[in-house]
Parts: C-alpha cells; structure tokens; sequence
C-alpha cells in the first residue's frame, strides 16, 4: 500500500492534522476552497516537472554533482570584471549575513526587528562615511538601477530632460539605465578623451534644458576621472546636477566626489564584502546631501534615528515615509520593495572591518597592482595600453598592433587556465586587478600574454608604444 | 520549590534579546583593526613607486574615513547581537505578514550555495566552466514555464517589484514595436493588487487608472468595461488578490483586454495557493511573474536580495530581457542576439544563491509536493479564518461566507470602535510574544487592517497559538487597553518617537548627519 504524501517541508500533511483541520472548517477536501475558480482555469494534470528528491540526501547529491561542473575563479587565474569583482570577502562578513535571524527576516517593526534597523542604519552611516555625504539608502537592486534612479530624481527636481553623459558607460549599464529613464530622459553621450570626460565639450553641451551631467568612475575602461570638479561646475551653472556614479571601493584613498562638487553619488556595493555569485550580488547606493529637496526624491526605504520612552535607548523608524510607492502607489517616488537588504548589511560589516586604515590600504593595493599590470603588459611589445588616464583597478589594453585579436588571446589563455580578462573590442582587453591578485599572478599574465604576442607571426613590433607615465 | 516543573501558561512568556548595544561609531578605539589588507610586493613597489603620492592633484583623500576602528572580534559580537536582536522567519510563526508568503526556506539549501564553485563564480568566464549553473538557470526556467504555462521565462531580476517592471518594459516595448506605443497610455489595475504595479507603469510613463472590487470584494468586471479601450496598454493584476478572493471571471477580464489590443499582465508574486492548481497561459495572460522569494522558498534577507522570475507568451518571449540561456544537446550557452529585448534589467543573469535555492526547492518537493504545497497552505488559511472569525471585534470583509485562497485581509474595525485601539498598537502589542504582524498595505480600504498568510509551513498547533496571542491582544484592549498602547513591554526597545523623522531639520539617516545636526 502506498503511503500518504507527508513532505517535511510541510506539517499538515500528517494525515490525522489534515483531517482535524478539514473537520475544524467543514471542508470534505481541500478542493472545495478553491470553488471561485472556474473549472475552465483547473490543470487537470500534474505539473510535468521533473521527478523529484524527497529524501535530502539525495536532493544534496543532485545539486552537488551539477555545481561541482563549475570550475571557479579559485581554480583560474581570473583577471575578469567588468561589473562584478573579485575582492576579498572576510569570514566575518559571511558569518553575520549568514545568521538566520538576518537571513530570514522580512519586513518586521522597528521593535522586533531593531536589530535589522540598526545594521541598515550603520551601512547608510558607514558608507556615508566612506563619501563624505550626510545620506545614504537602504540599498536598491544594483549599480544600474541607482544610477537609472539617480537621474531620474535629477529630472524630477529639475523638471528638465536632458542628461550628458561624459564618460565611457558599461555597455550593459547604460542599456538598463536608458531603458529606464527614456520615458522622462534624453541622454546625449559626448565621446571621451584619453579615457575621460571631454570637460570643454561636456560645457559646451549644458544648457537650461540640462537636468544632469552623468559621469562614470572609474569607468567602463577604467579610468578615474580627475576633473569631477569642473564638471560639478559645469553642471551648477546651467542649475543642473552632478549625478557621479562610481565603485565605492576606492575611496579609502581617492578623494570622494562630493568633496568635488558631486550632488548625486551612486553605485554598486559588490566589491564591499560579497562575492562573486556569479554576478548574483549586486546592491545599489544613492548617496545625496542633507538637502530635501534630493532626500523627498529617494525613493528607496530611508532608516533614521528615533528616542524612545527609555532615556538612552537607541531607536529607529522609517524616514518620510510618504516619499515612497509604500504609502501612495503610484504616486510615490518610482517605487519600494524587496532589493537588497542583506548585501547592505554585509557591506556595513565589512566597512567596520576594514576602518579607515583597511580602506586606505587597500586603496593603495590596488593602485599599486593595477600600475603594476600595466606597466608589465605595456612593455610587451604590440601590446598597448589605450590611455593615459588614471586607473583605480582595471584597464584596457590593445593587441592591434600585434595583430592579435582579444579573442585570441582570451581563448589562448584560458586553455592555461587564465582568465585574462573580457574582450570588448576587436582588439581591447578590459583587465581587472584586485588585491587578490599579487605580483606573481600579473607576472603569468604578461609571461602568457607575451607567449601568445610573440606567437604571432603577424606582429608588428615596430608600432610604437603609447605607454607613459601618468599623471 | 521542588520538582515537578509547572505547567506552561497558555501563552509564550517571550522577551526579545536587549543587549543596548551602541550605535557602532561609538565602539571606535584608535588603532585597532578589525582586519588586514594584502599589500604590494616589494617588487611591486619598485616598479611603481608611490602611487598615493603620485596621485594628480585633488585626488588623494584628505582625511581618512572617520569609519570606526575595532578588533575583528567586537565587531562580530556587534553584529550577532544585533541578529539576536532580530525576530527571523525562522523564529517566530511568521504568518503576519500576509502577502509576503513568509515559508519556510530550507536550510538544506543554505548548505548546497555555499560552495566556492558558486561564490567564486565570474559571469563572464568561459562557459565551459560555468555548465553546472547554467543548467539550474535553465532548468529552473522551465520549471517555472510549466507553472506558469507561459512560454519563455527570464530570472534575472532581484525583487518582486523590478520584476513587475520588467513585466510593463516588455508591454511597452511590445506595443511601440507594433507601433502603437504612442496611443496606449493608460494602465489598469486595481486596488488590491501589489502597489507596485500601478508604481512600475506610472515610472514607465503610463497613466495609471486603480479599480475598486465590487460589493462582494470581487474584482468589478463592469468597472473594467467602463475604462478599457484603445488606450489601455495593459492590465496589471493580482489573482487571488490581497483579500484572498480569486477573481472567478478573470478569463473574462484578460479577453476584455485582448478585445482591445491590450494585454494582459498577471503578477503572480505570491502563487503560493494556487501552484499546480491554475495557470496564467491557460487564463490568457500575456505576461506574469513569481517572486522566488515568497512562493520558491528563498530567504527574505531582510528585504532581499530576492528574485523575481518573469514569465511570458510566445508572442511576447522576443522581448525577454538578455542574455537567454539556450540548450544545445547536453551544453547550455547564454544568448545576446536578440535585437528586440528590451536589453539589461540587472548586472548579469539573476541572483545565483537564490536561483539555485529555488531549484532546489522544487526539486525536493515535485509535482506531487507543489500542489500539496498550494493545498496546504490554503487548508491552513481558511484554518486560521476560522480562528480568526471566532475573535470578538475582528472580521473579513468580502465575500461573506466563502473560502479565501492563500491569505485573508481582516479587519479591526469592530475592535476599534468598541476601544480605540488601532490595528497598528495591536501588532506592536503582539510582538511582545514573539509574534511579527502587518497592518496591510496602503491605502486601508480595509479599515484597520491585518493581513495574514500562514502558508503551508507551520503547523496546526503552531497556527492556534498565533491566533491565541490575537484573541489575548484583543482581550487586552477591552480589558486593560493601556498595556496595549504602551507597548512593546518585552521587546529591544520601547515605544519609539516618531515626529523626528519626518521633519527634515530633526531627521538623523545617517551618523554624521546626527553628530553633525545635534552636537555641532
């Protein structure tokens, strides 16, 4: 005789709880509480799913045995980024954000949940910090939606539709954010120099009808842009804003754009703590003054301090609350919802971890290495950097005069189990180095780099080398 | 005293953890370092000099990050006091926040992510070494397209809410490919949908039109007749809505709005009652979505990361997000040549952890174990109804006398007028045992409000003790009402204050901002 269905992932299916409960209702089954459904709108089949693994064991085999296909960045040398990075993720960072009293809570009140509020609170505070501005939001989906959203408030402050964007955007970024912002934006792309904004251009293009200037740093290639400031200038003289997005991680050392005029900052937290998950951990930042007139147009979940009845406890509630989709549908700012909560928790931790020494070093660390990189790949003869600009962690580099496409070289290189970076030219390499990535990794790269340059017949070893020292 | 131990009371004496700890700024000792940082070889250093110094002018931070400074071990205690401080799913009987579909996620899956050959995983690496995950996308999509009946799926976006929006960039772009962009500017929903769908199609441009139920709290199909037209580019519901009722003529309502070149989009966030059950293609619908996070078990993180898996017809899968993953024999590639999508909506392709839980899930329960899973969480519904019907001062509006689906909206409108005590006091009043319950969304056509969805995961016993600690609450508020308003009396903190955080000259959202306003 076959047994009932009893799953431990569901209780009532004991069969003497089932019938109590049917009883308790007065239902001879479950079907009948499903009476509003016309029997036109039924599946009178099961789903054809595959069969499943009740028993764990089994499940942890199966799931095992596709996972252990992958071949992960630890068993490659991966120079690979473009949006998603490989930084060091502390244990501390896994062990907090791991706990199930973080991991599976919700929504609750600022009572049951304080804990939640207060690690939210602390990552808009830590990262406040980090960009020297007064706020920060409970995190949004990623880098792109922030920035989409972050323009978006600049059109809706300014009431105007016009946006420059004057840096190099990565190609997939600037595909979300145009699909978001085109009902209400016009973005006009003034092409860089040298990897960075065209300052002179960018001016030349503001106008009354400019809500923002868009700058991007690092950039797609990586460069840093050094003339924040003029651009904020740039920006403020036609009474538009200055919208910079950016990855966080260098700001130990870098000077934050605020500091330089920016209005907006936004961004992607992934390289503050959380691994690569197959480019499954991104969180967005929007970070803005103390003003209102920018805090009313967030519409992300704000957390603020609170007193309580008790002198010295430390509370916490929503802050204007009315901003948001929550409390007015469609006539909130944008909207709210589930985003991405626990990697803001996990960005926090790992800020407090860091402090201001561990930002610092590791500012400089990547600074140094990815100098370094280009300096070793550059001297390889052919191969070309394709700017002067300053890099924080990744650049291009140009195999044209090698005759070697990056797809060769790519192909090359993996076959040794290198990851030399994403192809994204003909001929351009867009390589990334992080603090995970030490002299003796750069030295294999441009070791198989060389290899694969010499390889070919074509090269032409006389084009000169652009190659110098910046700055 | 002396053995035996006494019995329990009827109700949980809970105290939450209150452990006063400081806003972490204040745990700052100068010095300490709560971790270190590779540093440049001395080859390196050689070769680059000093890069810091060598900064173009303006470029070098000035001041260092006033970050706090700490050993690593405070500030793991920091954190793992604040999770005490923190009421999990896993904690509590977490059927107050109905619509959230707060199940259980399983912790079998917490342990299958947790391998470096997915944490350590790049997006763009060679596809040959990413076929394990390339294979749970695809074989989740078309999971999720057998539940659904709809054709292509995407799981690329991380919440509820951008999969929604991703729901209307696809109508959008559907219409404007057949030229009538222009022409169809309106969207419908209505009130007891998610309000993200009237948010979504308001930031895509459209002008929102929000339809009440009818007398009975079913969805009014004359109300829809009298707006739909050619300038409706959609409808955008919910079946069965926040009230729990399933429209019965949503057919109708989906031909009504292909009748009029319209489609039809069904936001099907929260499935839990009816997997297995019904299907959005067989109703006619155009596009939907699932929130993996409610109805597939995936954890809620605290408000994400979740995932939200988009669902579409034929006609509409040219216009799925990119990349796709397509399955050639036994090798799966991801495809970009797709010039009619509406391009990125995340980084790269989704939330791996919770595409793989999600798998996951499905695969430990079946065809079998999903339709129980719909069976049993709406046996546990019109359950705790019953329970909660038994309650003097709480009722359902709607529908009198019929099954609800998956959740119920109820009401303490009786409650109030007879005591003055607001839904809201309530649910702060039930925390102090250990219970988290919501009010609802707004606005509160329900007047004082609670929604509650028990799911199928918690047990009979477990429900009976929720909706004792209700009925207790309840018994409070007529009997000893300031206990009620003058909660929480177990929890972290106590009553918080918030005329502060509405005003823009008292408001405090970050540290600085605080030190800055209040000691400057």
């Amino acid at each position: 005789m076959t047994q009932p269905f009893v799953h431990p992932y569901l209780p009532n299916t004991a069969p003497d709880v089932k019938a109590a409960m049917l009883a308790a209702v007065g239902a001879a089954s479950t079907d009948e509480f499903y009476a509003d459904i016309p029997e036109g709108l039924r599946l009178d089949r099961p789903l054809d799913l595959p069969a499943p693994f009740v028993a764990e064991q089994d499940l942890v085999r199966h799931v095992d045995g596709l996972l252990g296909r992958n071949v992960s960045t630890r068993e490659r040398l991966s120079f690979l980024g473009a949006g998603t990075y490989n930084h060091y993720v502390p244990a501390v960072v896994d062990e907090v954000i791991n706990r199930s009293e973080f991991l599976t809570a919700y929504a609750g009140e600022p009572y049951e949940d304080h804990g939640r509020f207060q690690a939210l609170f602390q990552y808009q505070s830590l990262m406040a910090e980090l960009l020297n501005m007064d706020v920060v939001n409970v995190p949004t989906y990623d880098g792109f939606q922030a920035t989409a959203t972050s323009l978006s408030m600049a059109g809706r402050m300014s009431g105007r539709r016009g946006v420059i964007v004057a840096s190099d955007v990565l190609p997939d970024k600037f595909s979300r954010v145009h699909d978001f912002v085109r009902t209400n934006l016009d973005l006009t792309v003034v092409p860089t120099v040298n990897g960075t904004a065209d300052v002179a251009a960018v001016a030349a293009l503001a106008t009354e009808q400019t809500a923002a200037i868009w700058v991007e740093t690092p950039s797609y290639s990586g460069a840093v842009e050094t003339a924040i400031r003029q651009l904020a200038d740039a920006a403020h003289a036609v009474g538009a804003v200055l919208v910079v997005g950016t990855d966080p991680v260098g700001y130990g050392v870098l000077t934050p754009p605020a500091d330089q005029g920016a209005d907006i900052v936004c961004g992607d937290i992934q390289s503050l703590g959380l691994h690569q998950w197959f480019g499954g951990a991104h969180a967005g930042f929007i970070a803005v003054h103390d003003d209102p007139r920018f805090v009313m147009e967030m519409p992300s979940r704000l957390f603020g301090l609170a007193t309580t009845d008790v002198p010295g406890e430390v509370g916490f509630g929503d802050v204007a609350y009315d901003r948001t989709s929550f409390a007015h549908r469609e006539d909130g700012k944008e909207w709210v919802g589930t985003a991405a909560a626990l990697w803001g928790i996990a960005a926090g931790v790992y800020l407090a971890l860091m402090g201001p020494q561990g930002m610092a070093d590791l500012g400089e660390t990547l600074l140094a290495r990815t100098r370094y990189a280009q300096l070793q790949l550059s001297a390889i003869p052919g191969v070309a950097l394709t700017d002067t600009a300053l890099h924080l962690r990744e650049f291009v580099v140009d195999f044209s005069a090698a005759s070697v496409t990056a797809h060769a070289v790519v192909d090359t290189l993996r076959a040794q189990g290198i990851e030399p970076g994403v192809a994204v030219g003909e001929y351009e390499l867009l390589v990334a180095v992080t603090e995970m990535t030490g002299q003796g990794d750069i030295d294999r790269l441009a070791d198989a780099v060389a290899s694969v340059v010499a390889a070919s017949d074509t090269a032409d070893t006389s084009t000169s080398n652009t190659e110098e020292k910046s700055a | 005293m002396s053995l035996p131990i006494a019995p329990k009371p009827a109700l949980r004496r809970f105290h939450q953890a209150r452990w006063d700890e400081p806003v972490i700024f204040e745990l700052t000792t100068p010095g300490e370092r709560g971790v270190l940082v590779s540093r440049p070889e001395p080859g390196v250093r050689e070769a680059v000099g000093d890069v810091v110094a060598d900064l173009p002018a303006g470029m070098r931070r000035e001041k260092p990050a006033a970050l706090p400074e700490m050993g690593q071990m405070r500030v793991l205690r920091h954190y793992l006091r604040l999770s005490q401080e923190n009421l999990g799913a896993d904690f509590n009987i977490d059927v107050g926040q109905g619509t959230c579909t707060m199940k259980y996620a399983p912790k079998v899956n917490e342990t299958l992510i947790s391998t470096p050959k997915l944490t350590e995983l790049h997006p763009l690496q060679d596809q040959g070494d990413v076929q394990g995950i390339l294979e749970i996308m695809w074989s989740l999509e078309r999971a999720v397209a057998e539940i659904s009946g709809m054709h292509s799926v995407s799981l690329h976006t991380s919440g509820g809410s951008t999969a929604i929006w991703t729901n209307i960039a696809m109508i959008r772009a559907y219409h404007e490919a057949n030229g009538e962009g222009e022409q169809r500017d309106e969207v419908i929903t209505t009130i007891f949908s998610h309000p993200s769908n009237a948010a979504t199609a308001k930031a895509a441009g459209y002008k929102v039109i929000t339809l009440y139920p009818d007398a009975d709290g079913y969805p009014d199909a004359e109300a829809l007749r009298a707006v739909i037209g050619p300038r409706t580019a959609a409808i955008m519901i919910t079946n069965p809505e926040d009230t729990g009722i399933f429209n019965p003529r949503v057919k109708e309502w989906v031909d009504l709005a292909h009748s009029v070149g319209a489609l039809a989009s069904y936001d099907q966030a929260n499935a839990n009652g009816i997997l297995g059950i019904t299907r959005a293609r067989d109703a006619g619908f155009d596009v939907c979505h699932f929130n993996l996070h409610k109805t597939f078990g995936t954890p809620h993180g605290c408000g994400g990361p979740g995932s939200g898996a988009n669902a579409v017809s034929e006609a509409l899968a040219p216009f799925l997000p990119g990349p796709v993953i397509v399955r050639d024999g036994d090798r799966f590639a991801l495809d970009s040549d797709r010039p009619q999508s509406i391009g990125k909506v995340a980084p790269f392709y989704g939330v791996a952890p919770n595409l793989v839980r999600a798998y996951a899930w499905i695969m430990a329960l079946g065809a079998e174990g999903i339709k129980a899973v719909a069976e049993t969480a709406v046996l546990n519904n019109n359950y705790l109804m019953k329970k909660i019907l038994e309650i003097p001062g709480a009722s359902a509006p709607y529908a009198t006398g019929r099954r609800r689906i998956e959740q119920v909206r109820y009401s303490w409108q009786e409650l109030f007028e007879e005591t003055g005590i607001s839904s809201e006091e309530i649910g702060i009043r039930a925390s102090d045992f250990g219970m988290h319950y919501w009010t609802s969304h707004h606005p509160y056509v329900v007047p004082q409000p609670f929604t509650l969805e028990p799911t199928e995961s918690y047990s009979m016993a477990e429900l009976d003790e929720y909706a004792a600690v209700l009925a207790e609450v309840a018994r409070e508020a007529r009997e000893t009402p300031e206990v009620v308003r003058t909660a929480p009396h177990n929890q972290t903190v106590h009553h918080t204050h918030h005329d502060d955080l509405d005003d823009p000259e008292r408001w405090a959202i970050t540290w600085r901002a605080y030190q800055r306003k209040y000691f400057s």
